[in-house]
């Protein structure tokens, strides 16, 4: 495989986890729009396990993972208060926060970033694709996943037919805090160099974007998203410096036609030649 | 005798609410004894959905003492006092959009095994989970719905199923907020059926109702509520003879 080819496809995999780090809290009806930042905590503190103190990057990827979800837990108390828009304003102002923090952070490099990490294998990055969209995917079949959509769906009722609403929403954003963070480890050992600009604004709305034109509906749905806005970016190269208006153009379509996004649960159905069940 | 074990299952002592300077209900006490129907009736805007906001934790009291099963569940969240035994219905209903019927009946069941078995995938969960489901479903007779969005369904399945719901999370009370709101002669009559079994199953039963002739017939005791406060309370028939009872659903000129 050229490195080419070889380097989309370990992007494709980190924007697919930053995707599931954001479906994880969507399902809850909180939209993040902050996952960056606890990308960076997860792309930083695994980067100084493994360079400062020489730790194998599996343990130093699940180390950075719980203390992205402890942040992420913090982070969700309050993000309990607010709602809609003004949760996503909150987040947005998180991920800034932890941006900034970073490029004054001098023991990590601050604005001149950090380096002297392994590079990763491709594989190493796929493997924890594949066991995180497993996790979700298995997730999506649990009672638990049920509760997540019923406070979607209606939070104050949820509570009153017995549904602990803190913990569930609170649980979301530690465990989408943490798959966001596995993301940024591996990140950070793909390009082997990592600075704050790294994990700006754009990066969260990457994730978000992922979700919604992949299908916001189904887990695998970020998988979609994120092959198809890496890829197609590429793929547009011969309309030149057009490529990226028509790439926008493009999204648009796509959500004009698929609100929902390009997969949901009847075509997912159909693509594994199972019949529909609801 | 424990007072776990006691005749009362749930006391409301002087529990008094306002919002702003209104006053919603003040100083209002009723009991609920096991096994017992009990009606609260009165005229709209006398109080009796707060009432059940107060009971079910939706809101806090101001003052007064809610006592369940022996405890103190005043200061306590929703889940928790679902949890302990108090179920709900809704006026509105209010069922979860994206849910079919089949996963109202699993999603809030209350179990001690916590989130970690609950995140597995439910094939291998608890199987008194789809045990408990199937249950009510037949209760119900909510089997031909099975599978379908529970919104998109009549109103009168709507309203089972939201009183289906409420029962998979095994009460010990279940509170009912207008039961027969909306529901022809029919299906007021199934239910009244259903409830009366429920009831003779050892499940107490506390519900809001307009509609004098389903309450009369079917509770044991009626408390009336009238501008927020009990202004009698009592068996049907005497509630039914009673002058201020009278006053308060035909009007008054001293009331207006």
């Amino acid at each position: 495989m050229s490195i080419y080819y070889a380097g989309l496809l370990a992007d494709i995999g980190i924007l697919t986890l930053g995707a599931l780090s954001v479906y994880i809290i969507l399902a809850t009806d909180q939209l993040s729009l902050g996952n960056a930042g606890f990308m960076a905590i997860g792309s930083y503190i695994s980067s100084f396990l493994t360079v400062e103190l020489h730790w194998p990057l599996t343990a130093a990827l699940i180390v950075a993972a719980a203390t992205a979800s402890v942040v992420g837990i913090v982070v969700g108390f309050p993000a309990l208060r607010l709602k809609g828009i003004y949760l996503a304003i909150a987040t947005l102002g998180f991920g800034e926060m932890v941006r900034s923090f970073f490029l004054v952070f001098r023991p990590m490099g601050g604005a001149g970033g950090f380096r002297g990490m392994q590079h990763v294998p491709l594989g190493y990055i796929w493997a924890w694709v594949a066991a995180i969209l497993v996790m979700v995917t298995m997730l999506e079949q649990s009672r638990l996943w049920l509760q997540m959509r019923a406070i979607h769906d209606d939070e104050t009722a949820a509570g009153l037919v017995g549904l602990n609403t803190t913990l569930i929403k609170v649980g979301g954003f530690g465990l989408g805090a943490a798959v966001a963070a596995v993301a940024g480890a591996l990140f950070a050992h793909q390009y082997v160099y990592i600075e704050p600009g790294n994990f700006g604004f754009e990066r969260s709305i990457d994730f978000v974007l992922a979700v919604i034109l992949g299908g916001s509906t189904v887990g695998v749905g970020g998988l979609a998203g994120a092959a198809l806005l890496v890829l197609l970016p590429e793929w547009l190269r011969f309309v030149a410096e057009w490529r990226l208006a028509a790439f926008g153009a493009l999204l648009i379509l796509v959500l004009l036609t698929r609100r929902q996004g390009i997969l949901d649960r009847p075509l997912l159905a159909k693509l594994t030649f199972r019949s529909a069940a609801s | 005798m424990t007072a776990a074990s006691s005749e009362t299952l749930l006391r409301l002592d002087a529990v008094s609410k306002g919002f702003g300077g209104i006053r919603a209900l003040s100083h209002v006490s009723l009991t609920v004894k096991r096994n017992r129907i009990v009606g609260v009736i009165g005229p709209n805007g006398a109080g009796k959905t707060t009432l059940f906001n107060l009971i079910t934790g939706a809101y806090r009291t101001d003052a007064g003492a809610i006592t369940f099963d022996g405890r103190q569940i005043a200061r306590w969240r929703p889940y928790r006092i679902v949890r302990a035994g108090i179920a709900r219905t809704f006026q509105n209903i209010r069922l979860f959009a994206g849910l079919t019927v089949w996963e109202h009946l699993l999603v809030a069941q209350a179990r001690k095994v916590g989130m970690m078995r609950d995140a597995l995938p439910l094939r291998w969960a608890d199987p008194a989970v789809h045990t408990r489901a199937e249950e009510v479903l037949t209760f119900f007779g909510l089997e031909n719905y099975r599978d379908l969005l529970a919104r998109t369904l009549p109103y009168g399945i709507q309203r089972k199923v939201d009183m289906a719901r409420a029962l998979t999370t095994g009460p010990k009370l279940l509170l009912l907020d207008e039961p027969v709101a909306g529901m022809n002669h029919e299906e007021a009559h199934e239910l009244r059926a259903l409830l009366t079994r429920l009831n003779e199953r050892g499940l107490s039963i506390l519900l809001i109702e307009h509609d004098m002739g389903f309450v009369m017939n079917l509770c044991h005791e009626l408390y009336v509520l009238d501008f927020g406060a009990i202004i009698a309370a009592g068996e049907p028939a005497a509630i039914r003879a009673n002058p201020l009872v009278l006053d308060a659903y035909l009007g008054h000129e001293a009331a207006c």
